[in-house]
C-alpha cells in the first residue's frame, strides 16, 4: 500500500507518518508537496500535525487553500482513505471535509500527555481492527483540540454515528476529568459521512513501538493497511 | 560629536574608547561606535570571562568541534555526531517573558542547524524567585509558555530540564536553552566567509528596529527604569525559523555552500564579522541591499537591529541559483548583500557609500581582556558556619504542626510539596515533548532520552545546576553541577560523552562577584577532567543584578551521553513489585546548603556536600554497565532532599507501588531527631538508589566491589506504603498516594489558588 504523506511547511509530524508507515509498517511512501498537484498514485493520504503555515491565524484556515488540497478532495470524494491527525484534523475541518472547527483547549494551554480514547466506530478504514469500545491509550499534543459543533450538527454527527473515538477514563467510561480539551461530547475523532475521511487529535504514529511507550497507534495503521488487502482481494 | 554621554550610552568606557580610536587611527563614526559598542559587550566578547574559559578542558578523542563556533560537536559513531550547546536569554526573559523566552528558544535552535545538524531535543533550565512571591507566577507562566509557543511550533520535543524557585532570582529569573541535533560527523558546517569574491546572502525575516542594542542590555544590570527597554526585546516567529530551518538544511545538502552563521545578539554586525574572521577574510556588504521592514533605518540601525530568525550565508560562485532555488521553494528569499574581500575589512556601505570600515581583529581576537580584580565575598565565612545544635524542629513545628514536633512524615512531605523538587508535570506538559518520534525518557522520568532513527542508538541528556550550593561554594557547588549532570546521564544507562555550560553570574566589576565566577569555572573545569566530560561550548550571562543585588552565582551544566542500545535505557521508577533496592554509594548527612535546610529551617548555610571525583567517576562508569548488562530496573540519584525523596520519588508514577528501605543512622547532632532528619534528607553526592531483580542482586554487589563503589542491599519494593527505618527504627511511614499527591500538586496548587 502506498502512502502519501502531505507536507506543508510547517507541518512537523510529517516525517514521523513517514517513519511510521515505510519503516514499523513496511508500506511504500511517499511526501506530498503543498505546492504540488501530484498525489503520486498514493492508496492513503495522510494530513500530518504540525503547524502548517504557523497557524498565527486559525489553524488550518491558510491549508485549505494549498494546491494540494484540490487532488485530496477529489480523492477523498472518490471514496480514498484520508486520516488528518491533530493539524491535519484541523485543516480537514477547515477544509469542510469534516463538519465543525476547532477552539482552544479548556484552560488555554496546550497539552502533551497519554490520553484514554474509546473507539465509537469501527467502520471507518482506520478503525476496522478494533472493536467497538476499546479503550486505546494514545497521546496527545495540542493547544486547539477543544472540538466544537453547534446542536443541530452535533446531532447528525451522532445519530448518523460520525464519532469515531471519545476521550473517556482508563475503564472506557465518559469522564470530563479526562476530557483533556473539553471537546463537546468528549470528541477526538471523527468521520465523514461517507465514513473515508477520518481526523482525530490524539497522534497514532507516536504510539506504534514499544520503546516509545505504547503501540495502541497501531492499530490505526493496521486498520488502513488491512482495509486495503481487502478491498485488493474483493477488487484485484 | 563622540562625548562621555554617548559613549555611556553604548556602555562603552573611556579608555575603550581610546583603544577604538588606536586601533582606528582616527575617531570612529557613530555607525563604527555602535558596532564597537555591541563587539566589545561583554555578552560577544567574554572580555571578563575569557581567560578564565580559557582553562575549561575542550579536548578528548569523542571531540569533534570544541568551543569557538556556532556549538559543539562529539562523535557518537555510526559516522554520526552530536551537536549541542546551552545559551541564556535571562535579561530578555524578565523584561517580557514570552518573547524572551520564546526568542531564545529560536537563537538556540539556530545555532544547532547553523552547524549542518537538524535538532531533535531542547531543554531548559529555569529559575525564578519563590512561587508565592508577587509577579512570579506570571514570569513562569509566560516564560513557559514562550518556550512551549516556539518549540512545539517548529516541532522539536522539549524532554527535560529543570526548574528551581528561590528569593535570589526574583528580580533576575534564570532562562537558559539547550538544544541538541544530529549530524553526519562529515558534513559539519561551519561559519566561515572564504573566497575572494564569493557571494554574501541574507536571508529570512525582514530586518525592524527591534532588539537594537539587545547585546549591550545583556551586559548590563537591571533597575527600575529596566521596563523601559522593552523595544530592545525581539518578536519570535517560529514559522520563519521553521522555513529557514528546512531551507538551510536543504542547502546544506547540496555542497554549494562555504559557510553559514545566524544572526544572533548583535545581529549582522556580528554575524559577518566573525565569518570573516574564521575565514581569515573580509566581508564587504550594502546596507541598503538588506530586507527592512521599517522605511528610514539607518546604516547604525540596520546593523545593530536584533530582529529574529535571520542567516548570514556564503555560496561558492557559479552555485548562487541552486541556493537561491531552494530558498524560494520554500518561500524565503536569498538576497545578495555582499561579497568576501581578502583585506580582512568588516566594510558597510550604504547605496555605495562607505559607512563603516573596521578591522575584523578589532572587533574580535583585539578585544578588550579583562582580568577583573577578585576578592572572597564577605558574605562567605558567615554562610558557610551552620552549627546544628543550634537548630530546633520548632521551626517547622510552628509552621506544619503548632501543636505537636514535627515527625519525618510531615518534613517529608513538606519537601515533596516544596516547588523546587515537587512534579513539574505542570510545566512539562505544556511542551510537546514526543514530536520526532524519539523520546523514550519522556520528562520527569529522569535524564531525557532521544533514540537516534537508523541506528540501536540513543542520546541521554541532562541540564542541571544548584545555585545555593555555589552560593556557599562555587567551587564544589560547580562541581557537583557537573557531577549532579554527569550522573543523571549515567543514571540513563549510557556514557557522558560531553558537556556545555552557561555561566550566570552578577556584575563582574564587582571583585566579589569575579571570584565566585574564578572559583566556579576551576570547578567545572576539576570536574569535567576528572570525569571525562570534555566542554564544547557555552555560553557566559553576567550582569545579573537588579538593584544591585545579585543572583547567587549558578553556573548550568548541560551533559549528553551515549547509550548504545536504546532499549536498554534505564528510568527513574521501580517497575514492579518484589524487587531488591540497592543504595549505591554512602551518605554522610550532609546537610549544608540543603533543600531540607531551606524549607524546614529557612536557612541557606553551611558548606555543600563533599565530592569524591574518583568515587563519582566509579559510580557513573558502574551504572552504565549495569544497564548495559540490564541488571537494574531503575535508577534514580540523590539530589535535593536527600534519599527520602529518591526513594519517594522512584515510586511515584507508578501505580502507587510501594517501598520499604532501612538505612543507617548518622550523627551530626546532639538531637536525635536532627539526625534522622540527617540521614533521611542529608544531600551527600555520589549516591545511587537502583532497583533489581532479585536473581540479579549478587551480580550487581559483584559488579559494585569490582567497581569501588560501595553497595548495600536497603530494602524491597512492595506494598503501597512507603516506609524508612533508620538505624532499625521506622520513622517514615506514608501511604505513596499521599506522598504523590503533595508532589503532584506542588506547582499546580499555586495557580489552583489564584483561580479560587
Amino acid at each position: 500500500m502506498r502512502f502519501g504523506v502531505v507536507v506543508f511547511p510547517g507541518s512537523n509530524c510529517d516525517e514521523d507518518a513517514y517513519h511510521a508507515a515505510k519503516d514499523l509498517f513496511g508500506q511504500d511512501a511517499e511526501y506530498l508537496w503543498h505546492k504540488d498537484t501530484d498525489l503520486k498514485g498514493a492508496d492513503v493520504l495522510i494530513l500530518p500535525g504540525g503547524f502548517a503555515h504557523g497557524d498565527y491565524l486559525r489553524t488550518g484556515a491558510m491549508a485549505r487553500f494549498a494546491p494540494i488540497m484540490g487532488p485530496v478532495r477529489t480523492f477523498a470524494d472518490r471514496g480514498g482513505p484520508v486520516l488528518g491527525i491533530c493539524n491535519g484534523f484541523q485543516i480537514l475541518l477547515e477544509s469542510g471535509l469534516l463538519p465543525g472547527a476547532m477552539l482552544r483547549n479548556r484552560g488555554l494551554k496546550y497539552r502533551c500527555e497519554h490520553v484514554c480514547l474509546r473507539v465509537e466506530q469501527t467502520d471507518t478504514p482506520f478503525t476496522a481492527a478494533a472493536v467497538q469500545g476499546q479503550v486505546l491509550r494514545i497521546p496527545i499534543g495540542h493547544g486547539e483540540g477543544n472540538y466544537f459543533a453547534p446542536p443541530d450538527m452535533l446531532q447528525q454527527i451522532e445519530t448518523s454515528r460520525q464519532v469515531v473515538l471519545r476521550y473517556t477514563n482508563p475503564a472506557g467510561q465518559l469522564d470530563e476529568d479526562w476530557n483533556p480539551n473539553g471537546s463537546v461530547h468528549a470528541i477526538a475523532g471523527l468521520c465523514n459521512a461517507a465514513r473515508n475521511v477520518v481526523g482525530m487529535m490524539p497522534h497514532p504514529e507516536r504510539a506504534c513501538e514499544t520503546l516509545l511507550g505504547g503501540t495502541d497507534g497501531r492499530l490505526i495503521f493496521d486498520s488502513v493497511i488491512n482495509s486495503f488487502r481487502g478491498s485488493l482481494a474483493l477488487h484485484p | 560629536m563622540i562625548d562621555p554621554g554617548v559613549l555611556e550610552r553604548h556602555g562603552l568606557k573611556p579608555d575603550e574608547y581610546e583603544q577604538i580610536v588606536q586601533f582606528m587611527g582616527r575617531e570612529p563614526n557613530l555607525t563604527e561606535l555602535g558596532i564597537f559598542s555591541v563587539m566589545w559587550s561583554e555578552h560577544c566578547s567574554y572580555k571578563s570571562s575569557r581567560l578564565y574559559l580559557k582553562t575549561l578542558p575542550t579536548e578528548g578523542p569523542q571531540v569533534l568541534q570544541g568551543p569557538g563556533e556556532n556549538a559543539g560537536a562529539v562523535d557518537i559513531g555510526e559516522g554520526l555526531a552530536a551537536i549541542f550547546k546551552i545559551e541564556s536569554h535571562n535579561h530578555p526573559s524578565f523584561i517580557e517573558p514570552y518573547q524572551g523566552a520564546a526568542t531564545g528558544v529560536g537563537g538556540i535552535i539556530r545555532d544547532i542547524f547553523t552547524m549542518g545538524a537538524r535538532p531533535i531535543a531542547l531543554l531548559n533550565s529555569l529559575r525564578f524567585g519563590s512561587l508565592d512571591a508577587p509577579g512570579t507566577r506570571r514570569l513562569l507562566e509566560g516564560v513557559v509558555a514562550g518556550i512551549a509557543g516556539y518549540g512545539n511550533s517548529i516541532g522539536i520535543p522539549t524532554v527535560g530540564g529543570e526548574i528551581v524557585f528561590e528569593p535570589s532570582y526574583a528580580g533576575n529569573p534564570l532562562v537558559n536553552v539547550f538544544c541538541l541535533g544530529i549530524a553526519k560527523a562529515s558534513d559539519i558546517i561551519k561559519g566561515v566567509a572564504s573566497g575572494v569574491g564569493n557571494a554574501v546572502y541574507y536571508v529570512g525575516a525582514k530586518t525592524g528596529r527591534d532588539g537594537i542594542h539587545g547585546a549591550t542590555m545583556a551586559s548590563a544590570e537591571f533597575d527600575e527604569k529596566s521596563a523601559e527597554k522593552r523595544p530592545a526585546v525581539q518578536v519570535g516567529d517560529p514559522f520563519m525559523e521553521k522555513l529557514l530551518l528546512e531551507a538551510c538544511l536543504e542547502v546544506m545538502k547540496t555542497d554549494a555552500l562555504i559557510g553559514i552563521q545566524d544572526m544572533g545578539a548583535a545581529g549582522l554586525t556580528c554575524s559577518t564579522t566573525e565569518m570573516g574572521s574564521r575565514g581569515g577574510a573580509g566581508v564587504e556588504i550594502d546596507v541598503s541591499l538588506v530586507p527592512q521592514r521599517e522605511t528610514g533605518m539607518t546604516p547604525y540601525e540596520i546593523m545593530l537591529s536584533e530582529s529574529q530568525e535571520r542567516m548570514l550565508l556564503v555560496a561558492k560562485k557559479g552555485r548562487e541559483a541552486e541556493v537561491e532555488r531552494i530558498f524560494e521553494k520554500w518561500d524565503l528569499h536569498a538576497v545578495r548583500i555582499g561579497h568576501v574581500t581578502s583585506d580582512g575589512m568588516l566594510r558597510v556601505k550604504d547605496h555605495g557609500r562607505i559607512v563603516a570600515e573596521i578591522p575584523n581583529r578589532a572587533l574580535t581576537d583585539e578585544a578588550p581582556l579583562y582580568r577583573r580584580p577578585m576578592s572572597e565575598p564577605e558574605y562567605l565565612g558567615d554562610a558557610q558556619k551552620l552549627d546544628l545544635s543550634a537548630l530546633s524542629d520548632s521551626d517547622l513545628a510552628r509552621r506544619l504542626q503548632p501543636s505537636e514536633p514535627a515527625d519525618p512524615n510531615a518534613l517529608l512531605l513538606a519537601l515533596l510539596a516544596s516547588p523546587t523538587i515537587g512534579s513539574k508535570r505542570w510545566v512539562y506538559r505544556q511542551y510537546d515533548h514526543m514530536v520526532r518520534t524519539n523520546t523514550i525518557n519522556l520528562p520527569g522520568m529522569g535524564a531525557g532520552v532521544v533514540r537516534i532513527k537508523g541506528t540501536d542508538r540513543a542520546l541521554a541528556l541532562s541540564v542541571d545546576g544548584n545555585g545555593r550550593y555555589c552560593y556557599l561554594d562555587p567551587y564544589r557547588g560547580a562541581m557537583l553541577a557537573v557531577a549532579e549532570a554527569s550522573r543523571n546521564v549515567a543514571c540513563a544507562g549510557a556514557r557522558p560523552l560531553g558537556a556545555t555550560n552557561c555561566l550566570n553570574f552578577g556584575n563582574p566589576e564587582r571583585p566579589a562577584i569575579m571570584w565566585q565566577l574564578a572559583r566556579a569555572v576551576a570547578g567545572i573545569g576539576a570536574a569535567c577532567r576528572a570525569l571525562g566530560v570534555p566542554i564544547t561550548g557555552g555560553n557566559v550571562s553576567l550582569y545579573n543584578e537588579t538593584d544591585g543585588s545579585a543572583i547567587y552565582p549558578t553556573p548550568t551544566i548541560g551533559v549528553v551521553g551515549l547509550l548504545e542500545h536504546a532499549d536498554r535505557v534505564v528510568g527513574r521508577r521501580f517497575r514492579r513489585a518484589g524487587d531488591v533496592i540497592v543504595l549505591l554509594g554512602e551518605g554522610r548527612g550532609e546537610l549544608g546548603g540543603s533543600e531540607y535546610l531551606k524549607v524546614v529551617h529557612s536557612l541557606v548555610r553551611g558548606v555543600p556536600p563533599a565530592l569524591d571525583l574518583g568515587a563519582e567517576r566509579a559510580l557513573q562508569a558502574l551504572l552504565a554497565v549495569l544497564a548495559d548488562e540490564r541488571l537494574v530496573r531503575s535508577a534514580h540519584d540523590c539530589s535535593d532532599g536527600g534519599l527520602a525523596v529518591t526513594l519517594a520519588e522512584s515510586c511515584f508514577d507508578a501505580a502507587g507501588l510501594g517501598a520499604e528501605i532501612s538505612i543507617e543512622g548518622v550523627r551530626v547532632s546532639p538531637d536525635d531527631r536532627l539526625n534522622v532528619a540527617a540521614a533521611l534528607f542529608g544531600e551527600s553526592a555520589s549516591r545511587v538508589l537502583v532497583s533489581v531483580v532479585p536473581d540479579a542482586v549478587t551480580t550487581v554487589l559483584e559488579r559494585a566491589a569490582a567497581a569501588g563503589v560501595p553497595a548495600r542491599v536497603a530494602g524491597q519494593t512492595g506494598g503501597h506504603r512507603l516506609r524508612m527505618a533508620v538505624s532499625g527504627r521506622i520513622v517514615v511511614d506514608l501511604s505513596v498516594d499521599e506522598a504523590e499527591r503533595a508532589w503532584a500538586t506542588a506547582i499546580e496548587r499555586y495557580f489552583a489558588k489564584r483561580v479560587a
